[in-house]
C-alpha cells in the first residue's frame, strides 16, 4: 500500500506546545473525559505523550498504523486502553481520548495553510483517517481484554465443575452434570484422560446420570475419550444412560457397541470391581 | 549407526523410545527387536513410549508390526505410557492399533506380561535362564 | 487476514521430516495453541511430509503464520513435483493407499486441521495446505 505522505509530523513538531494546550484544555472541559476518574495531570501527561508519539511515528507515512513505525503508538495506546478499561471508562470514552485531538489539529491545519484549500482538505483527510484508525484501535483493545477476561472465567467454571473422583484404587469416576457443550465436553475429557495417567487408573466410569440431553457432538468425543483411554490401556464404562438418551443414540444411529454401558453408576462400578479383580463381602463378625 | 538400546531383563526385553525418530531408526528398531526376540528367546516386549510426543501412523505402524512379529515368535508385546494428547490425535487420525496391548504404567505391564507369559506358553520343556513355567 | 511470519524448509529425507515436525512444534507453541491442538498439526504435518517425501519424490514445507483479527492461525503447505493424483477423491478415502502405507495420511491430515485443501493432477505434481486456528 503506498504511504500517504502528510504534514502532520511537521504540523505537530512546530507547534507542539500550543497543540498540547489546546487539546487538554478541550479535555477538561468535556464531560466524556470522565474528570470523575482521571486528574488533570494525568490527562495532560498521556496527551503530551500521544503527540510526542504521533510526531514520532507520522513523520514515515500515516497510511499504515499497524506497521513497525507505529508499534510504539499502538503499546502506548494499547496501555491507555486497559488501564481506562480497569477504572471504569467504556470503550467510547477511552476512543475519544484520541478523537477529541481532531478539533484542535484541524484548526492548526487551517492556521498553516492559509489559502490552500486543496491542502487543507488533503490534510484534513489525513489527519481524520488517522486519527479514526487510532482511536478505534483502543477499541479493540479493549474487546481483546474483554474476551480474554470472560475466556479465564469460562475455563475457572469448567474446572470447578467438572471433578474427577477417585471411587477406589484404580476406578475413577466421572460425573457430569448439566447440559454438555462441545467444548466443555472436550475439555472435560482431557482432564479426565490426564487423571487416568496420573492415578494408573485401570478403569473409568463416566455417569452422565446428571446430562439431560446429549446431542451427536457430545455423543461423538463421548466415544473418542472412550477410544483414547482404551488406547492408553484404560477401560471406560457410562453409566448413568436413561431413557431418552438411550433413544437418541439409537436415533441418532451411533456405535456403542464396543463401549460398555450401564443404567446407574452402582451397576458401572460393581462390573469395575469385578474387573478389577474384586469382590464385595460381607465383614465377618469376628466378635463374638 | 545411531540405534534404539534394547534392554533385557529377565525373559524380558524392555526399549524406552525417548528422541523423535526418523523413519529409519524406527525400522531399524524394528528389526533389531525380532532379532533380540529370536535370539534371547524372550517371552515378552515391553514397549515405553511415555516420551514420545508424537505418534504418527508410521510409528503407529512400527508398534502393530512389533506386536505381530513378536506374537509370531511367541513372545507378547505391551506399549506402556502413551500420552493423553497422543491418544487423542490417534483416535482423530484413525489409528486403533489393533493387536497392541496397551498400559498406563510400567507395573501395570508387568502384570500383563505375567499373565500373558505364564499362560498357554508354560508347556515348553526348555528351561529360559533358570525360570520356571509355572 | 495477515501472514506475519514464513519459512520455507525442504523436504528430501526422512532426517527432513523430523525437522518439519520440530519446527511446526515450535511454531504451534509460539501460536498459543494449546497441548492436543499441537499434537494434532504437528501429527499431520509428519503424515503429509512424508507423503510428499514417498509419494511425491521430495519437495518442501511452507510454514505460515496467520494473524485474522484477533484470531492466530498456523498454515502450512506441503508441494512436491511428483506423478501426482490422479483420483483425489480415491486418495482421501481411509485405507486407500498405493504404496505400502496404511492410507491414513489425507483424510488423517483432514480430521487433524480446521482447513484442508489439495490440488493435484497426474504429471504436475502436488500441493497439500492445511491451517489449525487457535
Amino acid at each position: 500500500m503506498p504511504e500517504r505522505t502528510s504534514r502532520i509530523a511537521e504540523f505537530v513538531e512546530r507547534h507542539e506546545k500550543d497543540l498540547l494546550s489546546s487539546w487538554v484544555d478541550l479535555q477538561l472541559k468535556s464531560i466524556i473525559s470522565r474528570r470523575d476518574l482521571i486528574n488533570e495531570t494525568e490527562i495532560r501527561e498521556q496527551s503530551r505523550q500521544f503527540l510526542h508519539l504521533l510526531r514520532e511515528a507520522a513523520g514515515g507515512g500515516v497510511s499504515d498504523i499497524q506497521g513497525p513505525r507505529w508499534e510504539a503508538m499502538r503499546e502506548f495506546l494499547g496501555e491507555i486502553s486497559r488501564v481506562r478499561a480497569r477504572l471504569g471508562f467504556t470503550p467510547s470514552e477511552t476512543a475519544m481520548f484520541v478523537f477529541s485531538l481532531k478539533e484542535p489539529m484541524f484548526s492548526l491545519v487551517r492556521k498553516q495553510l492559509g489559502n490552500d484549500a486543496a491542502g487543507i482538505a488533503d490534510e484534513t483527510w489525513a489527519t481524520t483517517l488517522l486519527l479514526d484508525g487510532l482511536g478505534l484501535y483502543t477499541t479493540e483493545i479493549y474487546q481483546k481484554g474483554r474476551e480474554a477476561l470472560i475466556l479465564r472465567q469460562q475455563q475457572e467454571m469448567m474446572e470447578l465443575s467438572t471433578p474427577v473422583v477417585q471411587l477406589w484404587d484404580g476406578i475413577l469416576g466421572l460425573p457430569l452434570i448439566g447440559t454438555l457443550d462441545s467444548e466443555r465436553t472436550q475439555v472435560v475429557m482431557q482432564s479426565l484422560l490426564e487423571r487416568i495417567v496420573e492415578s494408573g487408573a485401570r478403569i473409568a466410569i463416566i455417569d452422565i446420570t446428571g446430562v439431560p440431553t446429549v446431542d451427536t457432538l457430545v455423543a461423538q468425543h463421548l466415544m473418542k475419550t472412550v477410544a483414547a483411554a482404551r488406547l492408553m490401556g484404560a477401560d471406560c464404562i457410562i453409566s448413568g444412560i436413561r431413557p431418552q438418551i438411550a433413544q437418541t443414540v439409537v436415533h441418532l444411529g451411533l456405535d456403542l457397541t464396543s463401549v460398555i454401558t450401564k443404567a446407574t453408576l452402582a451397576d458401572a462400578f460393581a462390573v469395575a470391581l469385578n474387573r478389577t479383580g474384586r469382590a464385595v463381602a460381607p465383614a465377618a463378625s469376628a466378635r463374638a | 549407526m545411531e540405534r534404539i538400546p534394547i534392554l533385557k531383563m529377565g525373559p524380558l526385553l524392555l526399549v524406552s523410545i525417548q528422541v523423535d525418530m526418523h523413519d529409519q531408526l524406527a525400522l531399524t528398531l524394528q528389526d533389531d527387536l525380532t532379532d533380540r526376540i529370536v535370539k534371547t528367546r524372550a517371552r515378552g516386549v515391553l514397549i515405553d513410549i511415555s516420551g514420545l510426543e508424537v505418534v504418527d501412523s508410521f510409528i503407529g505402524r512400527m508398534l502393530g508390526n512389533i506386536a505381530a512379529m513378536s506374537r509370531v515368535l511367541d513372545a507378547e508385546t505391551v506399549v506402556v505410557g502413551m500420552r493423553p494428547a497422543v491418544a487423542i490425535t490417534l483416535v482423530e487420525l484413525g489409528m486403533s492399533l489393533t493387536g497392541v496391548r496397551t498400559a498406563l504404567n510400567v507395573e501395570r505391564a508387568m502384570e500383563l506380561l505375567q499373565v500373558a507369559t505364564t499362560n498357554g506358553h508354560a508347556a515348553s520343556g526348555e528351561g529360559m535362564d533358570g525360570r520356571h513355567p509355572n | 487476514m495477515a501472514v506475519t511470519r514464513t519459512e520455507k524448509l525442504p523436504v528430501q529425507s526422512s532426517e527432513d521430516i523430523v525437522r518439519v515436525r520440530q519446527a511446526v512444534r515450535a511454531w504451534a507453541v509460539e501460536a498459543g495453541f494449546n497441548l492436543v491442538d499441537q499434537t494434532k498439526i504437528v501429527t499431520a504435518a509428519s503424515e503429509l511430509a512424508r507423503n510428499t517425501l514417498v509419494h511425491g519424490g521430495g519437495g518442501s514445507a511452507e510454514l505460515e503464520s496467520l494473524l485474522a483479527g484477533a484470531r492466530r492461525g498456523l498454515r502450512l503447505t506441503f508441494s512436491d513435483q511428483g506423478p501426482g493424483i490422479a483420483d483425489v477423491q480415491q486418495a482421501m478415502q481411509d485405507g486407500y493407499t498405493s504404496g505400502s502405507g496404511l492410507g491414513l495420511g489425507l483424510g488423517g491430515a483432514k480430521r487433524l486441521s480446521n482447513e484442508f485443501e489439495i490440488r493435484s493432477q497426474p504429471g504436475a505434481g502436488t500441493v497439500v495446505r492445511i491451517t489449525r486456528w487457535k
